[in-house]
């Protein structure tokens, strides 16, 4: 039997259809398996096999509540994801702004060099970088962790920015300039305004990388700095039962980025996929 | 105003951002460990806050080994971030003799030092001298069922031989009703199957290295001990034994798959917790399994608090480690918790209160145990190290890591067991070389 086009056409696209699902919920089974195991009680979470019916406990958020300050890390996640994203801001779209319009013959370079050291493990510079800290008494302070991840995240907040600017027509701001526009009028009139929406998913994926950071924050600070990341890993036990409070405190740990990153997936996706088919 | 306001709202994120700066009271930064016997000492510490309003103690706690790593870092580089430090029987011998640590001389009488069990005090000394003072101590023992052996009429001894163990898992074996005859750690990492294997290794005569430092992991005893622990636990051990540690086994036996199990002591109070287990009432205890010597058969581990040498706050920090230490806290913790809930395995005396031997079926084992341990003489054969599940020397944590991987590998089928020996021993050869232990 032969199917018509209309037919292949709707087959193609239930089953497209189909598998995005089944990649979403693979993907989203994880963060589902945290939340159920977080209202579950120790030894229910540590069954086997894996019990999907239980009768639910707040227990382990009241552990929680009890043990641990989770306000003192949360705050202190929050000061440390806006402040050294709003601080990459300041240097990204300054140093993309000059690569993107300005480019000269090792900007491409300079492009790739900036990327590469993304690939450097953190552990390799550990205690040069502990050492700089403690010498400049910055050692438990939101300020290392601050500069540290504007660090981090420079190369990859520049990349997008740099991916952004090149779309827009050069001649738009040299029209701009023709106007009698200053080279901050320029660029706050023109150029940001006409990126936004790169703008917006630069700082979003800013955000969610600073405070999915732990390797840093676990060694730079200790109890007044530290973020929900460190929160977190004091939750894990090699001798002792501890999945259902760890669930519960990961639960807590999560749930501010991905209500950010569920209101503004449309600008996410749109930031991350920019270029791709080009 | 605009100015007063803005000067106010400077100062309070400079604040946020450098709080050192604000520090009044003596504040004692307390790295440690996540368990049962640590939250509850941060719990009761507000009655120390409460005697000492001079002190103000502030938290770190983390897993094992990220603590291990992230003090490690600290201590080394002399960054000063913690005033007392949870250290076990592994570093503090290492970083006492290395000068990292405040020494404990002169501790007061009414301390009763002499109370402590002499192997704990000795696994946290170098040359006598005291670097940490014992929190809480564990040996090793076995733990298995009693309902299952007294139907297939089974007698355990007060200690078993591992060819003894054998027997009883190949008879407990059953599968299809959900029980394994042997649960064993599987997981590699030195403080992993590394800790038990060492064991099975003592047992069987073997040591890690000879008087000259040279690692024995290719020669008889080795092999015979290797080959032994991938046929029990291959054989009658959980399906994916290779990637279970102290947790999987706990929540297995708890959740009654395991006939029996050898591990830490302080696994009795989880499977004594009828909250947790649903075989509280049916685990039997003995000592851990020896086979040709008894030497080095249950493992030996103490963790203690010590006060680094960085430290700006070394007599605040003292006073709070002779405090969370002392007999006064036991008994702090018997009327807040219960007697069963007092620190185990460090204070003879803790032994000696009835209350507390028949509330907790496992004390008497453990006091057993931690009796026979002798972390100086772990092999029938004499060694140069210290320590029975480990050797304290610095490149241990790797070279036992590294093992652990190759017999996680028999374990699970991906290598044999000559194979395991002979690249465990080429790994070890290469990195005792390289620190020129002998050439």
């Amino acid at each position: 039997m032969h199917l018509t086009l209309r037919h292949q056409k709707q087959l193609k696209t239930l089953v497209i259809g189909a598998l995005a699902w089944g990649i979403a919920l693979l993907l989203f089974f994880p963060i589902f398996w945290m939340l159920l195991t977080s209202f579950k009680t120790e030894i229910e979470a540590f069954s086997t096999p894996p019990s999907f019916l239980f009768t639910p406990t707040l227990e382990n958020y009241l552990t929680i509540n009890e043990r641990s300050d989770y306000f003192h890390f949360a705050w202190n996640s929050v000061v440390v994801s806006v402040l050294s994203t709003l601080l990459g801001m300041l240097v990204a779209v300054p140093a993309a702004y000059s690569m993107a319009f300005f480019e000269t013959k090792r900007t491409k370079s300079t492009l790739l060099w900036m990327l590469s050291t993304k690939m450097l493990p953190p552990v390799g510079v550990l205690v040069p970088i502990y050492l700089l800290v403690k010498d400049a008494g910055l050692l438990d302070t939101k300020a290392a962790l601050i500069v540290i991840y504007t660090l981090i995240n420079l190369p990859i907040m520049v990349w997008m920015i740099y991916t952004y600017f090149k779309e827009i027509p050069k001649d738009i701001l040299e029209a701009a300039r023709m106007d009698g526009a200053t080279l901050l009028q320029e660029v706050t009139s023109v150029l940001l305004p006409m990126s936004k929406g790169g703008l917006a998913s630069t700082i979003l994926l800013s955000l969610i990388l600073c405070w999915n950071e732990a390797f840093w924050s676990l060694n730079l600070t200790s109890s007044e700095a530290a973020p929900l990341t460190a929160l977190v890993a004091s939750y894990s036990s090699p001798e002792g039962l501890f999945w259902a409070k760890l669930s519960a405190v990961s639960t807590l740990a999560c749930a501010p980025i991905i209500i950010i990153g569920w209101f503004s997936q449309k600008q996410l996706v749109r930031g991350l996929s920019f270029g791709a088919v080009k | 105003m605009k100015k007063l306001i803005k000067n106010v709202a400077l100062a309070a994120v400079a604040a946020s951002l450098f709080p050192q700066a604000l520090a009044a009271q003596a504040k004692v930064t307390i790295g440690t460990v996540n368990n049962a016997d640590m939250i509850r000492m941060q719990k009761l510490s507000e009655v120390f806050e409460k005697e000492n309003p001079d002190i103000d103690l502030d938290w770190v706690i983390l897993e094992e080994n990220t603590l291990r790593q992230r003090l490690t870092t600290d201590i080394a580089t002399q960054g000063g971030q913690f005033d007392v430090v949870t250290i076990g029987m592994y570093e503090t011998p290492i970083w006492g003799a290395k000068g990292w640590l405040e020494k404990l001389e002169n501790l007061p009488a009414s301390y009763d030092i002499d109370d402590v069990f002499p192997s704990v005090k000795e696994g946290l000394s170098v040359d006598g001298t005291l670097y940490a003072l014992p929190f809480y101590g564990e040996g090793s023992m076995t733990y298995y069922r009693t309902d299952l052996f007294e139907k297939h009429a089974l007698t355990m001894p007060q200690q078993p031989s591992w060819d003894q163990m054998m027997d009883f898992a190949k008879k407990l074996h059953d599968p299809d009703n959900g029980v394994y005859g042997m649960c064993l750690r599987g997981k590699a990492g030195w403080g992993e199957n590394m800790a038990l294997m060492t064991t099975i290794a003592n047992a069987f005569g073997a040591r890690w290295f000879d008087q000259k430092w040279k690692p024995e992991l290719d020669q008889k005893a080795w092999k015979e001990a290797m080959q032994f622990y991938v046929d029990l636990l291959g054989q009658y051990g959980p399906p994916g034994a290779s990637s279970n540690g102290f947790n999987e086994n706990l929540a297995l036996f708890n959740s009654g798959k395991c006939a029996m199990w050898v591990d830490a002591t302080v696994a009795g109070s989880f499977l004594t917790d009828s909250s947790q287990s649903v075989v509280a009432d049916k685990v039997g205890f003995s000592l851990a399994p020896s086979q040709k010597t008894r030497q080095g058969a249950s493992w030996l581990w103490a963790w203690g608090l010590a006060i680094p040498k960085t430290s700006d706050a070394k007599t605040a920090a003292q006073k709070f480690t002779l405090w969370a230490t002392s007999k006064k806290y036991a008994q702090l913790v018997a009327e807040t918790h219960g007697v069963a809930a007092m620190p185990p395995g460090t204070r003879q005396s803790t032994y000696a209160n009835a209350e507390y031997l028949e509330k907790a079926p496992f004390a008497k084992m453990t006091l057993l145990s931690m009796e026979k341990a002798d972390p100086k003489k772990p092999s029938m054969h004499p060694v140069p190290y210290v320590g029975i599940q480990f050797a304290a020397i610095p490149e241990f944590q790797s070279i036992a890591t590294q093992v652990g991987k190759f017999l996680s590998g028999a374990l699970a089928g991906s290598m044999t067991v000559e194979q395991a020996a002979k690249s465990s021993q080429r790994a070890t050869e290469r990195v005792m070389k390289r620190a020129r232990y002998y050439r």
